[in-house]
């Protein structure tokens, strides 16, 4: 994006110029969208104070106004949160998650895509890419229900066939935190695998053929191939996809963590509960907005941060890479 | 022609020995599999009759089949019309604002003369990196906006995303040659009439690509109403499919002549009316989707590619 900035800045004439009738009618063209960003994008960015402040509502006044007209109270929003510990309970979870969602998220795509490159029977390739892409195209509300199918205790498909599987009767895994931490990868992945699949497998596609023919001229045998070509072709949008995850890394997918658990009963709080879970708890609880805000604080600004050091590191390392 | 026999032949090359061609197959089945059979699953299980249900639990292969769960459902089809109609609703006018919006401020940026063109690029990407949470997003668009129980909450905060702004400015500077515009402009056409005459007919891939992204994110879309509605009216599909996990019951409302509410309760098809209800939601895009995903493919290649 910076890029692209720098590139427009070169073509354009550096000379201010005056308004056309052009840059009056594109300006009204988007006006609508800006006023969109000015309200949804923009608006939350001066909200963040909110969390630094003692918030009251003014009655009959804006949010801003009741917001400015509020005491500053520095960081007291942030102190039950750091005295109870949980907020590092939450943060553990939240990143940890993402760290493991990450490299799966990675491994097993990229495998999976250079298999069906390599395949001798490209249309059936297809119909396997076609048939993980359906996870993707679901809501977590669904899942959350084929999950339901499979473990609830009273009569899911392994309550049902728990003998046979040498599991105990009624086992209740919607209570069983060690369950989830496996599950909670397994789940994740089993939903993102296509998505993935696809991006790397349209990049792979679209790979110079020559270059294996060169390739093979040279007498490389196919190991060979995809480590020499496949995998450094492809290594751009790795690193696109996983800047962007990382950019992340704070965030946790809500409907995954909240819905899928059934609103996480009290035994998973440890091993469930997300930076997200957590506000939007609190939300629906009777805490103070200062309060609910911090968690969310935490979040923008870090991520904000990581996303730039990650950045930093791949220009680092290699500069074509680099997103920004 | 010649070009696709060679092309045919380096994908010969580069293919592997038959056994590790089969290896691959199976391990790739496998999870194609695991990817569709959770939905095999519960739409036996929603075919399952009520009291095989009760004795033996969900089964693969079960004991006896009904059509009890699907005739409960049209039984109690005015909740599931009305939820379907919101959700509709909702997703009908969410993509279409949506696209236009989208795809009009990705043609802005895509015109290099264009004098803020800066200022709106870093106005779409500052969002990418930051944002101001969910709680100032929250007290805003309650208090300000007027989000509760009201339809826009379920519309407006998923009109726009920097996202699909980047693939639809991206799709415009490759495609459409600056030399049309400015022939158009020296025939003195306005901006708008330039967009719709010129450009948006050309663009119908990169429409269809915003189109369904947004038809798909309003169709599954459930945490918006989690957040603000709580009118039974304005429940989408998604949200009826939520709020029956934990109460399956108050679907419950017309009692056929002669039976009293607390029987007709009772006897409902519990286990499998919720499943049922899935297999509603998710059938159309299960048989639609495979038609569709070129054009996401498209999308998400387009996205990815840095800007």
């Amino acid at each position: 994006m910076q890029r692209s900035i720098d590139n427009s800045a070169k073509n354009i004439p550096k000379k201010k110029r005056k308004l056309r009738r052009d840059d009056i009618e594109l300006s009204l063209l988007a006006l609508p969208t800006t006023i969109w960003y000015i309200i949804f994008c923009y608006l939350p960015m001066f909200g963040i104070i909110i969390a630094f402040k003692d918030f009251k509502i003014t009655p009959g006044k804006s949010f801003f106004f009741s917001l400015f007209s509020s005491e500053w109270i520095g960081f007291s929003n942030f102190d039950s949160l750091f005295a109870s510990g949980r907020i590092w309970i939450l943060l553990r979870n939240t990143i940890a998650y993402n760290i493991v969602f990450i490299i799966l998220g990675i491994i097993v795509p990229v495998t999976l895509a250079v298999m069906t490159h390599l395949m001798r029977n490209q249309r059936a390739g297809k119909v396997y890419q076609t048939m993980m892409f359906f996870p993707h195209f679901l809501s977590w509300v669904v899942v959350s229900y084929f999950v339901y199918a499979f473990i609830n205790p009273r009569n899911g498909l392994i309550a049902s066939y728990a003998e046979v599987l040498g599991l105990p009767a009624r086992l209740n895994l919607y209570r069983n935190s060690k369950f989830w931490i496996w599950a909670f990868p397994l789940i994740n992945l089993w939903k993102t695998v296509g998505n993935g699949m696809v991006v790397y497998l349209a990049a792979i596609t679209g790979i110079d053929v020559s270059l294996y023919e060169a390739a093979v001229i040279d007498g490389a045998n196919r190991r060979q191939q995809v480590r020499y070509i496949t995998l450094p072709s492809i290594k751009p949008m790795i690193i696109i996809m996983f800047i962007l995850n990382v950019g992340r890394i704070f965030y946790s997918d809500f409907g995954l963590f909240y819905q899928v658990t059934q609103g996480i009963p009290l035994p998973l709080r440890n091993v469930a509960d997300t930076l997200d879970t957590y506000v939007f708890r609190s939300l629906t609880s009777n805490a103070s907005l200062g309060k609910i805000a911090a968690p969310t604080f935490i979040q923008s600004v870090a991520c904000c941060i990581t996303i730039l050091v990650a950045n930093g590191i791949v220009r680092k390392m290699d500069p074509d890479s680099a997103l920004i | 022609m010649a070009n696709k026999n060679t092309q045919k032949e380096v994908n010969r090359l580069i293919q592997v020995s038959v056994p590790t061609n089969i290896l691959f197959n199976i391990i790739l089945l496998i999870f194609a599999l695991a990817c569709i059979i959770p939905f095999i699953v519960v739409v036996i299980i929603s075919f399952t009759h009520e009291n095989s249900i009760a004795q033996y639990g969900y089964q693969i292969i079960p004991k006896e089949l009904s059509l009890d769960s699907y005739m409960f459902l049209w039984n109690e089809r005015s909740t599931i019309l009305r939820s379907l109609s919101v959700s509709l609703f909702v997703t009908a006018i969410g993509t279409v604002s949506g696209v236009l919006m989208t795809s009009v401020l990705g043609y802005v940026l895509s015109r290099k003369q264009y004098i803020f063109r800066n200022l709106l690029v870093w106005m779409v990407f500052i969002p990418m990196i930051f944002n101001g949470g969910m709680v100032a997003s929250y007290a805003i668009n309650i208090q300000m906006l007027k989000f509760k129980n009201g339809l826009h909450a379920l519309i407006l905060p998923l009109l726009v995303s920097s996202f699909n702004v980047v693939i639809a400015r991206t799709f415009f500077q490759q495609t459409i040659p600056d030399a049309i515009i400015e022939s158009a402009k020296i025939d003195g056409a306005s901006e708008l009439r330039i967009f719709a005459t010129i450009v948006l007919p050309v663009s119908t891939p990169v429409l269809a690509t915003l189109g369904l992204f947004l038809a798909f994110g309003y169709w599954n879309d459930w945490y918006l109403s989690m957040l603000y509605i709580t009118e039974q009216s304005k429940y989408s599909i998604q949200y009826l499919l939520q709020q029956i996990v934990a109460n399956i019951e108050f679907i419950a409302k017309t009692p056929g002549i002669g039976a009293s509410m607390q029987e007709y309760v009772n006897k409902m098809p519990r286990e499998g009316v919720r499943m049922a209800i899935a297999v509603i939601i998710v059938l159309p895009i299960a048989i639609v989707y495979p038609f569709f995903q070129k054009y996401f493919i498209s999308g998400l290649t387009i996205g990815a590619v840095k800007g």
